[in-house]
């Protein structure tokens, strides 16, 4: 190209298409994805999920690709902590799906408008992964860790995420509570049974995977965790064995569409419930939320053929504890939550 | 204290005395000019973008902080204040962050000196590694002092949840504050004046303590206010390594964290701005002190 002004109507022209396209994108952003009538036929689906989810969506995002659904779908995500990706939607986090550990943070965008209030109403009840509280243990399960009751023996050091500051360390809690609750203790022997759990437990690290970290350092005898993140630990090579006691509680993570998300967001949740994504989700240590799911062997769970047995008795928020507006207010009230106050007695009598 | 030394810009008294304030301190006037505006045009431009910038970043986030902190009013505010485990997680993070700005204090100056007066193999390495506390992800600096002071500790010091791992992370990520401040004074105080002292018949004690010392105070306090208002409000290195016990490794920011995490923000901006009114506080008293020593010496 020799002729210098048509150099400049060319750099004119570069300019003016990457304005174009910087002030498109900006559009993008505040409306949402809609590029897909203007000749370009993919479609961008903005999914917002807690942490663990990033290695276990990306075969699930493969799958949903090669179906007729979700062929020109490309995917953005964002991971982070449950409750820091909910006040990030909230906050104005392009979103089209959002996946959370735990009903409170989607609560949070059903009231704020961005989720339906119908967004329970499916086949699944909303959950898109589950899995069960469970103990993990030094190789060997040396302190023959089995029961809950075996956790407040004198000497064991429990690790446990911060139920104050994490969301899902909830689920641990509650576990503990509904151990005695739900062999039909009174919630005095319950207090108590949390109590000596609670003076058992040498660090309340932020999250899940600060704990197994912490765990992993050499810290404590026994980790509450998650079947899951126990099962994606060992398949990792950490020398751990696991313990899923014959009574806990069922974790649900709840998925929904955001409002004004472009409808292949509604295929892609349907799809998250599969048998097919199910089963890409148990290769990382999640129980299917649907029957019918063909399991794979699964690496680092206890019996990688029979990856999932089932515990005695499966507690539920719903079921056992009247859901989560009710458990959370009960519970971790910031002032008068059954376990807030024993955190702070179990703190101070330290 | 004369009444004519309370500008921000004063000669020092002492004629012996090199200028105690930091290089960079001194280019912003000639002293005793500090009540006269000095602005022309160009100085006007520069003021009124640093005043911009400073109140995007800084001064409206910290108004917006103030009010959300106020919407939840006195009595809110005085009840997340007075909340028994908010007051332990803040004599924990205030009294750690002062034991390490003291220990910071001493070390930084040391490393700074050795840094400066003295030549040994590895001396241009150490200068660099100084900075790895700044580089590193705090999340990071807590696994690595995690797996040295924790349970499988190579040397046998297990500090993970303890107050001590508080003060190891803390102590960790403010090394390089003081070391950085006091550096560059340290290279620019010339031998003449530790000379013409010791010919005037001051011992090494004398010297340090009359001329080097009081030259050095401004760049130490500069740096231990940074290193306070770092330690008071770090997380990242915490939270593997405290364990987070309510009332005994609990620092500011998780509490902070938890009234986030509870929807709670009047209660979080509340403590954030307590927080934000210690930090104030202590780098007025380091700059009070920091005057009286460097005029005294």
């Amino acid at each position: 190209m020799n002729n210098p002004q048509r150099l400049k109507k060319l750099q004119l022209a570069i300019a003016t298409l990457s304005t174009a396209l910087v002030l498109g994108g900006c559009a993008n952003t505040a409306g949402g994805a809609d590029n897909a009538d203007e000749g370009s036929s993919s479609t961008q689906l903005s999914v917002v999920a807690f942490s663990v989810m990033e290695a276990a969506n990306e075969p699930v995002f493969e799958d949903f690709n090669a179906t007729d659904a979700g062929a020109d779908v490309t995917f953005q995500t964002s991971y982070g902590a449950s409750g820091d990706q909910s006040r990030a939607i909230e906050g104005g986090l392009d979103a089209s799906l959002a996946h959370f550990s735990l009903e409170p943070d989607m609560t949070r965008l059903v009231d704020s408008g961005q989720v339906a209030a119908t967004w329970k109403d499916n086949a699944t009840k909303g959950i898109a992964t589950s899995s069960v509280v469970s103990f993990v243990v030094r190789e060997g399960n040396p302190d023959n860790i089995l029961t809950w009751d075996d956790l407040i023996k004198p000497g064991v050091e429990i690790i446990t995420p911060n139920p104050a500051s994490s969301g899902s360390a909830k689920w641990n809690i509650l576990a503990a509570w509904g151990h005695i609750v739900g062999q039909g203790g009174s919630d005095e022997e319950a207090t108590e049974f949390v109590k000596k759990f609670l003076e058992n437990t040498i660090a309340l690290p932020g999250s899940a995977r600060e704990a197994t970290t912490a765990f992993a350092e050499g810290n404590g005898d026994v980790l509450i965790s998650y079947e899951n993140e126990a099962i994606l630990a060992r398949a990792k090579g950490e020398p751990f064995d696991y313990v899923v006691p014959d009574d806990t509680l069922l974790i649900e993570n709840p998925a929904a569409v955001i409002e004004g998300a472009p409808e292949e967001a509604t295929a892609l949740l349907e799809f998250l419930t599969s048998p097919e994504a199910q089963a890409d989700y148990a290769t990382f240590g999640f129980r299917p939320v649907v029957d019918g799911v063909e399991l794979p062997e699964i690496e680092g769970a206890n019996d990688p053929a029979d990856p999932f047995p089932t515990p005695g008795t499966l507690l539920t928020i719903d079921g056992d504890f009247g859901g989560w507006a009710e458990a959370n207010s009960r519970f971790f009230d910031e002032a008068e939550g059954i376990i807030t106050t024993l955190q702070a007695e179990t703190g101070k009598s330290e | 204290m004369t009444p004519g030394n309370v500008g921000v810009l004063t000669p020092p008294l002492d004629p012996i005395e090199p200028d105690p304030r930091p290089a960079r301190k001194r280019r912003s006037g000639a002293p005793g000019t500090w009540n006269h505006s000095t602005l022309n045009r160009g100085s006007a431009l520069g003021l009124g973008i640093a005043l911009t910038w400073f109140s995007l970043l800084v001064l409206i986030p910290l108004t917006a902080l103030v009010i959300t902190a106020a919407g939840g009013g006195w009595e809110a505010y005085i009840a997340t204040l007075t909340n028994e485990q908010t007051l332990a997680a803040i004599r924990l993070t205030v009294g750690q962050a002062i034991l390490v700005t003291c220990i910071n204090v001493v070390m930084g100056t040391i490393i700074a000196w050795v840094l400066v007066r003295d030549s040994f193999w590895g001396k241009r390495g150490l200068d660099v590694v100084i900075d790895i506390p700044f580089a590193l992800p705090t999340i990071v600096a807590g696994l690595v002092l995690l797996s040295l002071y924790g349970p499988n500790s190579p040397i046998s010091v297990n500090w993970a949840n303890t107050e001590r791992a508080v003060m190891l992370a803390l102590a960790f990520v403010t090394l390089p504050f003081v070391v950085r401040t006091v550096q560059p004074v340290l290279e620019e105080i010339e031998h003449d004046v530790e000379e013409a002292a010791a010919s005037l018949g001051a011992t090494r004690a004398t010297i340090l303590r009359r001329v080097i010392f009081p030259s050095l105070a401004p760049a130490i306090a500069a740096g231990a206010a940074l290193s306070f208002a770092r330690a008071i409000s770090e997380y990242g290195s915490l939270v593997l390594l405290s364990g987070n016990l309510p009332f005994n490794t609990e620092v500011v920011s998780v509490r902070v964290l938890t009234f986030i995490e509870g929807g709670n923000t009047a209660a979080a901006a509340s403590l954030a701005s307590v927080m934000l009114a210690i930090a104030l506080l202590v780098i007025v008293l380091l700059d009070i002190v920091q005057r009286r020593v460097a005029r005294r010496g």
